[in-house]
């Protein structure tokens, strides 16, 4: 080792707590970027090689019921590669042990065979045999929220008549690798689950014997999606077809899509903060460092260093420092991605994940990271080889000094002696002092990130379930049905309330814009259901034309009082035009509303009902939901309280990971910037406070203009956080925006308060250590040294 | 014949220096640190550089050295002239052939002694080893210690060692006693004398200390950014004779 580098190793070792306090930053930003990209990369390989292996389709169509003769015809259509019919049902299923309702989504397997699309995984047991009317596979995360066994039996309810089925194998789908009931905000994997069974005993429960009332397909290499689709939906029209869907519409695809730009938008913006922060505190680092040597760097120059050798030898530091914070962000990132990646393995259920650090994220966050960080140090680097030597030796001129901005406008005699330093001090480097209260904003605001989903999520539920779903249970009929039923449910005893919905699905278009959704109908002056308005006061809907979700509204660019065309994609299939009267706020869900009254009317059909909402006695739910359960009419049961609490607990466990990560690095960016901040300014006025000393100051007086000046910097960047945070919050919102939910730019008073004590209690940490080397400031020897 | 003898009278000089001016700012105030210096340096002379703060010693030594560039003028050295020559020429007269001592030691604090002056033998191209160079200076004893561990004058004789380590063609130095007591001074100017008559190397010190001119072959006595005289030291003295 070259005497050189000796000197690189003792001066890194004396720095070893400023590049500590760096290279913690840095590791916040290799290990998100690590753990962001690994993440991505997990369960993309695995989600292509489960889609692929598995043959998960392109295009699905849902009908009423088609002979199954029209499979033909619809596989031989132009651009259809491969094509399976299928019978799929909703049926309220009884678990042992379990009261609350539950539903399943039943799909008929080919009978005693894995079909040839959209294949299952068997993760244990095994499929029906071909001959077992009474044999299910159930989907593993249902089977876990059971302690469902093969072996185990459990109950459906199909087409009103009760069936017992026994497990024999627990499976995953590529169709239903995210498993949400439609119009959920949460996977309730207790309440909803998906059970494969064979066609036959399928068909024969649901009255489609030789028939199918589902069609999956993949593409021909050249086939374009749109053309199948519209083909697919000229065939099936005649037999209710609601129009076929891509994957982009496919729920668990699209949530896996929706969950993946998050993914990016995190190893974009997180690494860019930290890394930005990092190479900030580098560069004081260095430049005072650069600064103090003065005279060593015109001594090296002096007996024969080239500039260029100076100034590697101080890139080699900083390169120390960098790279110390790498080797902490790899490590850091690795473990984060495989925490991710297991929370993510709870949402997304795929057959196995392929989690590992590839080399080359490895190679782009170092690159990216000593990019940053030389960018960082560029000035400083520049300033050590371009230092002539003879300059080098002479001390540096006194730092030029001007009254304030304070004092200039003649506000000086408010203020000590000791406060104008401060100021003073601040005001010679503007950029400096800024680029510490931007360091500080961004712990701040990235503290906000933290906590803000929490109380965002807090407040969608609030309005949800508070101001809009007031129901305690939701019941959807098999089918259409008479009025005559509200009264049934209204004697039951424990209902208080019953008010009737009813739902049609629709296609609304808007010049070349078009939009698949459920239209439903309320009662004016409901309780159960409402809509609210931009304000959230509860809007009524109108005796005529529709109110839409201010997210539906801008997806087709309407506003009130345009003209929609509506298509029924049911019965009679009617095709009108309505007007739209007014926009709802909803943060989950895409909706359409109408007056029930004028819904029927436009369906044609009369006064019929498919679903009532239900008010309970809490004392008597359990008896009401088992008079539902008996009910043959009744095909699903949704628990308003259930939903609220399973979605508490998905909350608890993932958002609080999040929030603990997050608090952790933010702390440590606003611990590296103001301890950095600190240690720079007593280096530099080390020997102004030890004068002042010796005239007589206090060691309270001088923690004063050194302390004073953090505070002052900590104070200026917790306001500056707060707006930060807020943009950051935005954009992420503007990240999260989907059809299934948007999240609220709500941030709570106590997501602020958190932030700023997090911040305030680093800024008081470091001051502390800081003061405590002020204190043992040797007065003599400081005195002594020639600055 | 004129030439000749002019020739051979050239190989004899080492540093020629012609018409040097140097203006500098400091802050904000412009410095006229040289105003017009013309000077010889003959091979294997012990000169003195006599004058008062501010009559622009440091500023000479530093153009000479090759450390900083004079305004105006000329400096030839063994048929180079520094004032043309790019930075990289610069640092490769630095790095062979001169050697500094510096009023206040100017070690690295974070190397020992042996690593100090290790740092400049490992870019030289014939150095001794830095355990010989230091035993030049009487500090064989002290290899590991680090400038904090030593006092004064120790490390201003780690320092010539590290100038002379390299075996420079002329060693410079900068009121190398200015920081030490007289006793110390002298042990140092010792060292400076022996190197200069071991190995013949051409020693400029400059100094206000007119003390230390006794010890020269030449004296020159700066004034004002001018030399104002030159006189040849007709009575010699060896270091150990002085004080002050």
């Amino acid at each position: 080792m070259t005497a050189l580098h000796r000197k690189v190793w003792r001066e890194l070792w004396q720095l070893r707590s400023q590049a500590l306090a760096i290279a913690v930053v840095i590791a916040g930003g290799v290990a998100t970027l690590l753990m962001s990209l690994s993440t991505l990369e997990a369960l993309q390989q695995t989600r292509r090689a489960f889609y692929r292996d598995y043959r998960f389709t392109e295009v699905f169509a849902e009908l009423k019921r088609a002979p199954e003769e029209l499979g033909a015809a619809l596989a031989a259509l132009p651009g259809v590669q491969q094509l399976e019919t299928r019978v799929v049902a909703a049926a309220r299923l009884e678990i042992p042990d379990f009261t609350d309702p539950a539903t399943g989504l039943l799909i008929s397997l080919p009978d005693g065979r894995n079909p040839e699309l959209n294949r299952l995984f068997l993760r244990r047991g095994r499929l029906p045999a071909a001959d077992r009317d009474r044999e299910v596979v159930i989907s593993e995360s249902f089977a876990e929220a059971h302690h469902l066994q093969p072996g185990d039996g459990l109950a459906a309810v199909i087409n009103g008549r009760r069936q017992r089925l026994t497990v024999t194998g627990i499976a995953l789908s590529p169709e239903h690798v995210y498993q949400i009931k439609p119009g959920d905000l949460f996977p309730d994997a207790k309440r909803y689950g998906i059970l494969w069974l064979n066609r036959s005993p399928l068909a024969a429960a649901y009255d489609m014997d030789g028939a199918f009332n589902s069609v999956v397909l993949t593409l021909a290499r050249d086939a374009r999606e749109g053309d199948v689709i519209a083909a697919l939906d000229r065939l099936l029209a005649p037999y209710g077809g609601t129009g076929a869907i891509g994957r982009a519409d496919q729920v668990s695809h699209s949530y896996l899509e929706a969950e993946f730009q998050q993914l990016e938008t995190m190893a974009r913006v997180f690494p860019t903060i930290f890394l930005g922060v990092a190479a900030f505190l580098l560069h004081v680092v260095l430049a005072r460092l650069i600064a103090t040597q003065r005279e060593q760097i015109a001594i090296l120059k002096a007996f024969g260093y080239s500039r260029f050798q100076v100034s590697l030898h101080y890139t080699q530091l900083v390169l120390l420092m960098t790279g110390l914070g790498l080797a902490l962000g790899a490590v850091g990132g690795f473990w984060l991605g495989r925490v991710l990646s297991e929370l993510y393995a709870d949402f997304f259920r795929f057959p196995w994940l392929d989690y590992r650090l590839l080399p080359s994220h490895l190679a782009l966050g170092s690159l990216i990271t000593i990019g940053a960080a030389l960018l960082g140090t560029f000035g400083a680097l520049r300033q050590a080889y371009r230092l002539p030597p003879a300059e080098a030796m002479r001390p540096e001129p006194p730092a030029r000094y001007r009254p304030t901005l304070v004092e200039r406008l003649g506000l000086q005699r408010h203020l000590a002696q000791p406060s104008r330093m401060i100021l003073r001090h601040l005001e010679r480097r503007p950029v400096k002092s800024l680029l510490a209260i931007l360091g500080i904003a961004f712990a701040c605001g990235i503290l906000m990130v933290g906590n803000f989903q929490q109380g965002a999520v807090r407040h969608m539920l609030a309005v949800q379930f508070d101001l809009a779903q007031r129901y305690d249970l939701a019941v959807t009929f098999t089918e259409p049905t008479s009025r005559r039923v509200l009264h049934e449910l209204a004697a039951l005893p424990g209902v208080q309330a019953v008010e009737p919905q009813r739902q049609a699905p629709v296609l609304l278009r808007h010049g070349h814009r078009t939009f698949r959704t459920g239209l439903q109908g309320l009662v004016r002056g409901g309780d159960l259901r409402r809509v609210l308005d931009e304000q959230f006061e509860v809007l009524d809907p109108p005796r005529q034309g529709l109110v839409l979700t201010d997210f539906l509204a801008e997806l087709l660019a309407v506003q009130p009082g345009d003209t929609l065309s509506v298509e029924v994609l049911e019965g009679r299939r009617r095709r009108t035009s309505v007007v739209v009267e007014g926009l709802v706020r909803e943060y989950v869900g895409v909706g359409a509303y109408m007056d029930i009254e004028a819904l029927n009317r436009l369906l044609g059909e009369g006064p019929a009902v498919t679903g009532a909402l239900l008010a309970l006695d809490p004392e008597q739910r359990p008896a009401v939901v088992a008079a539902l359960n008996r009910s043959p009419r009744v095909a699903g049961i949704t628990d308003r309280l259930a939903a609220i609490l399973s979605f508490d607990e998905t909350m608890a466990r993932t958002v609080l990971t999040f929030a603990f990560i997050s608090t952790l690095l933010a702390g440590s960016i606003a611990f590296g910037v103001v301890y950095n901040s600190a240690r720079i300014a007593l280096s530099e006025r080390s020997r102004e406070l030890a004068s002042l000393r010796v005239l007589g100051f206090s060691r309270a007086e001088i923690s004063y203009i050194l302390l004073g000046e953090l505070a002052l910097l900590t104070a200026l960047g917790i306001p500056c956080g707060f707006l930060v945070g807020r943009g950051l919050c935005w954009y992420l919102t503007v990240g999260l925006r989907s059809d299934f939910y948007r999240v609220p730019l709500v941030l709570e008073s106590s997501t602020y308060a958190f932030a700023a004590v997090v911040v305030m209690a680093s800024a008081l940490l470091s001051g502390w250590i800081v003061r405590r080397r002020l204190h043992r400031l040797d007065l003599v020897a400081v005195l002594k040294t020639r600055e | 014949m004129a030439s000749s003898s002019r020739t051979a009278d050239d190989t004899e000089i080492v540093f020629r220096a012609q018409a040097l001016t140097k203006v500098y700012r400091m802050g904000e105030v412009e410095v006229h640190a040289l105003r017009g210096i013309d000077l010889e340096l003959p091979r294997g002379e012990f000169v003195v550089l006599l004058g008062p703060s501010g009559s622009g010693k440091s500023t000479l030594l530093n153009i000479l050295g090759g450390l900083d560039t004079p305004t105006s003028g000329q400096v030839i050295c063994g048929g180079r002239n520094l004032v043309a020559a790019g930075e990289r020429e610069l640092t490769e007269f630095r790095r062979h052939l001169v050697g500094f001592v510096f009023q206040f030691y100017n070690l690295i604090p974070s190397l020992t002694a042996r690593e100090n002056v290790a740092i400049v033998t490992e870019i030289a191209r014939d150095p001794m080893p830095p355990e010989d160079a230091l035993t030049l200076v009487g500090l064989a004893e002290r290899l590991d210690h680090f400038p904090s561990q030593l006092s004064g004058g120790e490390q201003q004789r780690v320092a010539i060692a590290r100038a002379i380590a390299k075996r420079p063609a002329v060693l410079l130095c900068d009121e190398p006693t200015g920081a030490l007591d007289s006793q110390t001074g002298v042990v140092v100017l010792e060292v400076l004398e022996r190197i200069n008559r071991e190995f013949g190397t051409t020693t400029v010190v400059i100094t206000h200390n007119a003390d230390i001119a006794r010890m020269a072959d030449r004296v020159i006595h700066l004034g004002d950014g001018r030399i104002s005289t030159i006189e040849r030291n007709p009575d010699k003295r060896p270091a150990r004779e002085l004080s002050w």
